[in-house]
């Protein structure tokens, strides 16, 4: 295992929702920080940075992961997802973000992208959601706003979306 | 706890060529948020070589500042600048305070602090981590001071005092009378009381304060960005602090912030005081807060003390209240407090007719973070009060709590109706309202579920509430603080100017702004409906921005996002703006068209006449007439480019000579009804069904009127069942995490079952009313009247948390067991730790007794120890670094050894200190002979933490303190050759789990 330098920026590589990214960080820094302040990446929210909110929610290597809990120098070489890569291109919302559109599923938008993140690697495993499956997962995120039922709802309406033989857009 | 299966939506309503005003379109905000490409304070970019700021905070709650020594920080590589109290003393002035009184305020503390988290220094440098490294090397010392927290206990006689401005604690004493209020008492045949302590909490926006500041030293001019919400009053304190002129603080927001809820009108301090290190930095300087920052010393909604007493007749018809409110603001009466309080002056008889009420309000001082802006502002507190007792009067008097109500109700036909205390309630049909609720919310069958339950054993209650809603505040109710005659040397202050800008380009497409400074509540999208509708276009066509420049864009004092006025009074004020433009538009079209002005409509794109919709002219075309060609306007059209309205309503007049004040302009009304079950063994609270009708006037976007609803209800929900914001008895703040502090999440909040009733007000432009605080004032009480009535109980103290609920069951918890071997708070709240163990070590007590008192040996077996010094033979000082749960820390402990008996016994007393908090302990260590050449070492101790452990490590403390011994009596057995302990014994393995209890999520 390498040893890193605690004086030192080190460079990071990765793949960022599907392009190689690099950047250079100090081994203390977090993944999220390095997201939104080396990359630019500000979709990503850090509302506790203790790893109760789910705001900074990441999806690294295929797992839900806590941004805010993960140090940059730990997804050297890994793969990454955010919320910026959810949308099919870029005046175009995916099934799941429509769904939260239609249903008023955000207010401020602040713990949004976490939420997605979540659902979006949810749904891929599970096609035919329960209510009480999805209200279990989000139990790992706070909103403040929205009182939740938004979401559930959404969830539920681009789940059906997406597991009908109409869909005419994907989902990321 | 998954419950009322979520309903298909049919939330979009964006086809047909009805009017846009009340229907549920796409919010144009969303797009943006759901990509990721939001433009929160902290994804703005900022100018090269800002500087960034960290603060350094008190872990005391009361203590003398004695000396700061900044010298290690100062020179740290990367460090531009350290201020403490003194150095940002010499370039602003002390925070006005709302009363009259000789107290400053300042948003740092000068040679006191007086709650756990307030600043004593900023730290500013390269990058925020450097920053945090520099705050580590300050040396502060403090003289700790007695604290008191309660707000009771802060007026007793001996309470250590704050301010001396405040003698005894008491920032503002105001007696009021309306009507005849002890002849009513006297003839009564019936008095009702209730004692009330309604606790603090806050809602907590999931994004953070953000400030980023600049000093022009050429103008003497500051540049702040700032996620400020409002109101703008604060605008002038902020400039009156940094001693310029308004003109030379330009205060901007950014495009979005995530959540506010009142909370971020607490941020300004911080502009002062981000303002102010960078001025002396000389360069620009951002700051973002931090959740431990913000949970420990942002800001808080009051917690009160209330006694309110009702003169009642038989009936339940209440003839008279009594209030006695002690209001809790913090350790400073931070503008624009003491407005929580008075608020809901106007509606202290809430919905009922009331002609006769005194009233004491009092404002305390605490040790606690001050207080401020808080959805419900002094609803919450208000209205625990009174809707607990209309349940009490009820009980006593035999009724229905229902019955109790609808026999109190403001009649139908009374409105617009003036209450005793001076707000005019605009519209309503409470009757009304409540039949349908019933109806609709199905009460006969909730009460037959509650009587099958209750059949079976089960513990299953029903609360109601009715409440009035105030919206739009007058900005003159906080002056009901002063007296009449302070008020005439003051000058008036009343109104609430709304404002709002319509403007057309070269090419007659519309721009609408307002300085509502939303965080959340879609006020763009409401915005082009409402002006789409005037002109007749899509709202689409509709380009609205909300944020707000004070240099450059129309604003008031009254501007901003609070007291639920946006759809009350900005979105009207935007109407009246747009009408004032096509006003002008019409009389041009008209000209070209060859008809009356009275004949023009506005219709999908055109303007026509209404008689032959065939003659008719593109908008566009009349609209940028004023560009291209103003010669060709009527003489008397004036311009069409930009319009600027501003509004005030003329019901919201100062307080009288008797003190009636009109608090605000809207009076909206909600009635709650909901089922509860309480689990007789967990003591867990489950909502059975929530009903909650609302009349909110006219409503303008349907989606997001519910979406109001359900978020305060469910912070409501939260305020009811598990939030507060905790404190020991020593000022200590306990809940310093979202681990600590308990947010509702998916699992625990419901579907409310939300119905509504439309009766437009006649005060304001489109007949809306605010929605959006109603909530955080009904839920918490609804649900306490709910859980009252389950348990049977009296007295209810929130948050229902299943601990506090075992109290009202199954009485006080006994005491442990005698004897045995453990270490645990004496009880919840309390930081105190205790416990006791022994150890064997080889070696005769004499052997061991001198490793005891040598530096050297101690260094080497104290967990985390640097060094050892001996100050005296039985004095020592110490450098330990220590980590309990997520903090790791410095402290330098200071040990003095008492009661010496060598080689038998010694009492050890001493104190530590670090930037993480402070301790103090007390522990006799007593050595025996084991008979085979060693020693037993015996030991208890008895310990005090406090600050930032106390505050996000409070959990970990007692299995944290048991692992740092065990490990001290290891390495002393180790050194002396052998041995191990026993009794107290650790397990690592309780403290992992521990500790992945507080990050792994939260079930
Ligand atoms: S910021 Fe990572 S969980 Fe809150
Ligand atoms: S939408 Fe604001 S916190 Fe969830």
């Amino acid at each position: 295992m390498t040893r890193l330098n605690s004086n030192a920026r080190h460079a990071v590589r990765f793949t960022l929702n599907g392009k190689p990214v690099e950047a250079e960080a100090e081994p203390r820094m977090l993944l999220s920080d390095f997201l939104r302040h080396q990359l630019g990446a500000t979709g990503t929210h850090v509302g506790c940075e203790h790893g109760v909110c789910g705001a900074c929610t990441v999806i690294v290597d295929g797992m839900l992961t806590r941004s805010c809990l993960t140090l940059a120098a730990q997804v050297d070489g890994c793969e990454i997802r955010t919320v910026e890569g959810l949308a099919p291109s870029a005046d175009r919302l995916g099934v799941l973000q429509q769904a939260f559109r239609r249903n008023h599923a955000l207010q401020c938008g602040f713990c949004t992208a976490g939420i997605l993140m979540s659902l979006d690697h949810y749904l891929g495993e599970n096609p035919a959601p329960t209510e009480a499956g999805i209200r279990d997962l989000l139990s790992g995120h706070l909103c403040r706003c929205t009182g939740y039922t938004p979401i559930i709802q959404a969830a539920l309406e681009a789940a059906a979306q997406l597991a009908s033989p109409t869909k005419e857009t994907s989902d990321a | 706890m998954v419950q009322a299966a979520v309903k298909p939506a049919s939330s979009v309503d964006q086809s047909g060529d009805r009017p846009w005003v009340g229907r549920s379109i796409e919010r144009v905000e969303d797009a943006a948020l759901l990509s990721g490409r939001g433009r929160f304070i902290d994804d703005l970019g900022v100018q090269p070589g800002t500087l960034h700021a960290t603060i350094l905070r008190s872990p005391h709650a009361h203590a003398d500042v004695l000396s700061i020594d900044t010298e290690a920080a100062r020179r740290l590589p990367g460090v531009a600048a350290v201020l403490t109290g003194r150095d940002v003393k010499a370039v602003t002035t002390s925070l006005v305070v709302g009363v009259k009184a000789p107290v400053e305020c300042w948003p740092i503390a000068m040679d006191r602090v007086r709650y756990v988290g307030e600043p004593v220094a900023v730290i500013v440098a390269t990058d925020r981590a450097r920053a945090e490294d520099a705050a580590e090397l300050i040396n502060v010392e403090y003289r700790p001071r007695g604290a008191v927290v309660d707000p009771l206990g802060a007026l007793a006689s001996g309470a250590p005092v704050l301010h001396d401005g405040f003698p005894g604690n008491l920032a503002s004493d105001r007696a009021f009378r309306y009507g005849d209020p002890e002849k009513a008492f006297a003839e009564a045949p019936h008095r009702f009381s209730i004692d009330i302590k309604y606790p603090r909490n806050s809602c907590t926006p999931i994004e953070t304060y953000g400030v980023i500041a600049s000093h022009d030293a050429g103008e003497d001019a500051f540049e702040v960005l700032a996620n400020f919400q409002g109101p703008f009053s604060i605008h002038t304190v902020i400039a009156r602090a940094l001693k310029v002129p308004g003109n030379r603080l330009r205060l901007r927001t950014p495009p979005d912030s995530g959540g506010s809820f009142g909370v971020k009108q607490g941020v300004f301090p911080y502009i002062v005081l981000i303002a102010a290190a960078a001025r002396v930095a000389g360069k620009p300087v951002k700051w973002i807060e931090d959740r431990l920052e913000h949970l420990t010393a942002s800001v808080s909604a009051t917690n009160r003390a209330t006694t309110l007493s009702a003169a009642v007749a038989a009936d339940g018809k209440i003839l008279a209240f009594d209030w006695d409110q002690v209001e809790d603001c913090g350790a400073h009466l931070r503008a624009p407090e003491p407005a929580t309080l008075y608020r809901m002056h106007g509606n202290l008889t809430g919905a009922y007719d009331i002609r006769h009420v005194k009233i004491r309000n009092r404002v305390v001082v605490t040790n606690k973070t001050p207080t401020g802006l808080n959805r419900g502002f002094g609803g919450p507190q208000v209205y625990f009060a009174l809707e607990r007792l209309v349940q009490r009067i009820a009980i006593g008097l035999g009724l229905d709590p229902l019955v109790v109500i609808k026999r109190n109700l403001i009649d139908a036909g009374a409105f617009p109706y003036r209450t005793a205390t001076g707000a005019l309630l605009d519209s309503g049909n409470y009757q009304e309202a409540i039949v349908r609720a019933v109806e609709q919310g199905r009460l006969a069958e909730l009460k037959s579920r509650r009587d099958a339950a209750r059949a079976e054993g089960r513990l299953y209650g029903i609360g109601f509430t009715a409440v009035v809603e105030p919206s739009v505040s007058n900005m003159g109710y906080i002056t009901t603080v002063l007296t009449a005659a302070e008020r005439r040397k003051a000058g008036p202050k009343n109104g609430a100017q709304a404002t709002a800008t319509v403007g057309l380009d070269p090419v007659g497409s519309v721009t609408v702004h307002v300085a509502s400074v939303p965080q959340g509540q879609g006020h763009r999208t409401v915005l082009s409906q409402v002006v789409a509708d005037v002109f007749g276009l899509q709202p689409g066509d509709i380009r609205v921005n909300t944020e707000i420049d004070t240099a450059k864009d129309a604003w008031s004092i009254a501007s901003g996002n609070y007291a639920s006025r946006f759809a009350a009074a900005v979105a009207g004020t935007a109407k009246l703006a747009a009408e004032r433009v096509a006003g002008r538009l019409a009389r041009i079209a008209a000209g070209q068209l060859n008809v009356e002005a009275g004949d023009i409509v506005f219709a999908k794109g055109f303007v026509a006449s209404k008689h032959n919709p065939e003659n008719r002219i593109a908008f566009s075309r009349v609209a940028a007439l004023s560009h291209w060609s103003p010669g060709s306007l009527p003489d008397d059209a004036g311009q069409t480019i930009r319009e600027t309205v501003f509004w005030t309503p003329p019901e919201l007049t100062p307080p009288d000579e008797d003190d009636r004040i009109n608090s605000s302009l809207c009076h909206g009304f909600i009635f709650d009804f909901c089922g509860v079950e309480i689990d007789r063994v967990t003591l867990e609270t489950r909502i059975d069904r929530y009903v909650t009708m609302h009349d909110c006037g006219t409503i303008l976007h349907p989606g997001m009127v519910n979406g109001q609803i359900r978020g305060g209800f469910a912070q409501a929900l939260g305020a009811a069942l598990y939030e507060e914001y905790a404190y020991a008895d020593d000022g200590s703040f306990l809940t310093g995490t979202l681990a600590d502090y308990l947010l509702p999440t998916t699992t625990e909040v419901p579907e409310p079952e939300i119905f509504h009733m439309e009766t437009p007000s006649p005060f304001t432009p489109l007949g809306a009313k605010g929605v959006g605080e109603g909530n955080c004032m009904s839920t918490p009480v609804c649900l306490a009247n709910a859980v009252a009535d389950a348990l049977g109980v009296a007295d209810i103290t929130l948050p229902l948390v299943p601990a506090r609920l075992a109290e009202f069951v199954r009485g006080a918890e006994p005491p442990p067991p005698a004897g045995g071997v453990t270490a645990a708070p004496m009880r919840e709240g309390d930081r105190r730790l205790r416990g006791e163990g022994q150890a064997a070590v080889k070696g005769v007590p004499e052997q061991v007794w001198a490793m005891l008192l040598d530096p050297a040996t101690l260094q080497s077996v104290i967990p985390g120890c640097q060094r050892v010094d001996k100050v005296t033979d039985t004095h020592f000082r110490a450098d330990v670094t220590l980590g309990i749960g997520p903090v790791t820390g410095r402290y330098r402990a200071d040990v003095e050894l008492f009661d010496l008996d060598p080689p038998h016994a010694v009492t050890l007393r001493g104190g530590a200190t670090g930037a993480l908090g402070f301790g103090s302990a007390e522990g006799r260590i007593t050595l025996a002979p084991d008979g085979q050449g060693g020693t037993t070492l015996t030991y208890s101790y008895d310990a005090a933490i406090g600050g930032k452990v106390a505050s996000i490590g409070g959990r970990l403390l007692d299995g944290a303190t048991r692992v740092i011994i065990g490990q001290f009596f290891t390495a002393l057995a180790r050194k002396a050759g052998g041995g191990g302990t026993t009794g107290s014994g650790f397990s690592l393995f309780a403290v992992l789990a521990k500790l992945s209890s507080l990050f792994g999520g939260r079930r």
